[in-house]
């Protein structure tokens, strides 16, 4: 019995995301008196055994060169082959990208029941249920899964990385893998760009900013915050700003810390995607926007006067 | 070539979120029911748009549900598509419904199966991958582009942060993002032709459910907010780096 954790990474570093799901599958660990490892697949010069201070006792490593890309039939392979083997009986994903194109695949090859975007630690008490988001945010489920093996796949941002102190033992994996059907021809990562999933801080802007050459303020306002950038659907489907900032229903989901919505009306379309942050500011003209009924805390003003003196405000703060 | 699109039904974007029997069911009372946006707008779309460019192409849709899902089904057919097949079941366990799914594709020997990349009720984003694994095949996950050539598809799909270009040979599975098309309204045509196209009713294939749902709740509500002049952003600031600690 043990708990295998996937650990993602990219650029040579480990993903945050992936940081929250070796805390929460050490915990989960803990609790059932099991064993926590890991499963890094393809090459990374980032050292491996710091992983230990967050509690994971042994990583297994595949540092193969097919590996380096993502190929979910591939990467399935891998992580079942190791799973079966160390019998493992609850395998832990980040829900990311990543994760989305893998978790699903090994749950139906193992046919381990799978709960995709949980948002807390499974219930034991009498089985084994996992809280998840449903109706995009605006509700959610207990999910039990009722399999011997147990897939989750944990949303990112709900679970605080913990260091718990240890270390970890580092052993070279190589699964049986056939020849990758998918070839990566390129990858694009904007510069400096904070992933929007992972960002703890995320600026969001919607009609109200006008048109895309406003959209000046707004990046600096997320610059001082070190925060992702969103928008809302109609400003990129005017393609004012790129399809993955699109946040809401029909969009991507988030949950950060704490959201700021300039210019943005609050739809409830546009809520299901973030009501899930921690605290929302919002800055809109109107004292009517609905948002403000969402928000925890509100100006009413004119988005191109108020947002440079926030970001002047916060420069000041953090300068002091 | 031949395609296979799934369709799945739910609630409209503006339902209200409400449940029943001790709040383990979704309470469907007054709730529309739409098209799952994802399958509508992107990955049908693009199938339709392949057909256009080919019209050798083999276009049908599925979906696995009651009865109760047909008017949708005829919605997506006044799209595009040849005819849709109906798996008559009714079940929200992933694995279950993927596994339908699969048997189907298995039979009709597919080349493309695209899904949408999530439902915006069960938000499982998990269908796709699973029955790539049930048929063995590539699966692409959050695909933004996709073009074709000869049996040989370029895709891009989201990463964190940015986007990857893959090339990856036919058959094989994606979940629909957005940029894979531009949603469309259908048009007289289309909705006039979608009534007599054939919808096939077939019988689930026996499978086990790997999950069942104990319960639904819905989060707390917030407190109120908390107004800050317009002419005194400083005191946001603090509060927002003293009270919220979020800064
Ligand atoms: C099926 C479906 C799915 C959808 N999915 C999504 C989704 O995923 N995400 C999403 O965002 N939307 C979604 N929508 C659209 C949604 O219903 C709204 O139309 C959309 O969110 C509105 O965007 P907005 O707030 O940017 O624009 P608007 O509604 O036009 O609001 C602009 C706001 O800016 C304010 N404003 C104007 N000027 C200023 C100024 N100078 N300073 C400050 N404030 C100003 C206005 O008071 C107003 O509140 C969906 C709709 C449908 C039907
Ligand atoms: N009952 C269903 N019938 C057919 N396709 C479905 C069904 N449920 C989900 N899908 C497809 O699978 C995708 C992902 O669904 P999910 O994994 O539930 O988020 C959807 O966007 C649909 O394309």
């Amino acid at each position: 019995m043990s708990v295998l954790i996937f650990i993602d990474h990219a650029e040579e570093q480990i993903k945050k995301a992936s940081l929250e799901a070796i805390s929460y599958g050490v915990k989960i660990a803990q609790q059932t008196g099991t064993t926590a490892e890991g499963i890094v697949l393809g090459n990374l010069t980032d050292d491996l055994a710091v992983l230990g201070k967050y509690g994971v006792q042994k990583i297994h490593h595949a540092a193969d060169a097919n590996l380096d890309h993502l190929d979910a039939q591939q990467y399935t392979a891998a992580i079942a082959q190791l799973a079966q083997s160390i019998n493992a009986d609850v395998i832990v994903f980040s829900n990311n990208t990543t994760g989305k194109a893998i978790a699903p695949r090994l749950s139906a090859k193992l046919k381990a029941g799978l709960v995709s975007g949980a948002v807390a630690l499974p219930d034991t008490t009498n089985g084994f249920t996992v809280k998840k988001n449903v109706f995009s945010g605006k509700a959610f489920a207990n999910i039990t899964i009722t399999t011997p093996v147990k897939i989750i796949a944990l949303s990112p941002n709900a679970y605080k990385i913990e260091e718990v102190g240890g270390s970890t033992e580092l052993v070279t994996y190589t699964p049986t893998l056939a020849a990758s059907k998918v070839k990566v021809i390129s990858s694009t990562k904007a510069s400096g760009e904070i992933p929007l999933a992972e960002a703890e801080i995320v600026v969001s802007g919607g009609r109200g900013l006008k048109g895309p050459e406003n959209w000046g303020i707004v990046e600096d306002l997320a610059k001082v915050l070190h925060a992702g950038l969103a928008c809302s659907r109609p400003v990129a489907d005017a393609h004012w700003r790129p399809h993955n900032e699109h946040v809401g229903q029909t969009g991507g989901a988030i949950a950060p810390n704490l959201y700021i919505a300039i210019g943005i009306s609050g739809a409830i379309q546009h809520l299901a995607g973030v009501n899930r942050s921690k605290v929302i500011v919002v800055i809109n003209k109107d004292a009517e926007a609905p948002f403000f009924k969402a928000a925890d805390y509100g100006i009413v003003g004119d988005a191109f006067e108020v947002v440079p003196k926030l970001t002047a405000a916060i420069n000041k703060l953090k300068g002091a | 070539m031949k395609i296979l699109v799934c369709i799945s039904k739910t609630p409209d974007t503006t339902a209200k979120i409400a449940f029943t029997d001790s709040n383990t069911k979704f309470d469907t009372n007054g709730v529309q029911w739409i098209i799952n946006p994802s399958d509508e707008w992107y990955a049908l779309v693009r199938a339709v748009e392949l057909k256009e460019k080919d019209p050798s192409t083999v276009l049908h849709l599925i979906s696995v549900g009651q009865a109760d899902t047909d008017p949708i089904i005829r919605k997506a057919l006044a799209l595009g598509g040849d005819e849709a097949i109906r798996v008559n079941a009714d079940s929200h366990d992933s694995f279950y419904i993927a596994s339908q799914i699969a048997a189907v594709a298995k039979e009709g020997g597919y080349d493309l199966v695209f899904t949408g990349k999530e439902t915006i009720d069960y938000n499982g984003s998990s269908i796709g991958g699973m029955v790539a694994e049930l048929l063995d095949q590539p699966y692409i996950a959050l695909a933004t582009k996709f073009e074709l050539n000869g049996v040989q598809a370029s895709i891009s799909r989201e990463i964190e942060g940015g986007e990857e270009v893959a090339e990856v040979t036919l058959p094989l599975v994606l979940s629909a993002s957005k940029g894979l098309a531009e949603q469309r309204i259908p048009n007289m045509k289309g909705i006039m032709g979608a009534r007599t196209k054939p919808l096939k009713v077939v019988e689930p294939v026996a499978v086990d459910t790997l999950t069942t749902i104990s319960s639904f709740g819905l989060p707390p509500a917030k407190a109120g907010v908390k107004l800050v002049d317009a002419d005194n952003v400083d005191e946001l600031v603090r509060l927002l780096h003293e009270e919220a600690k979020a800064i």
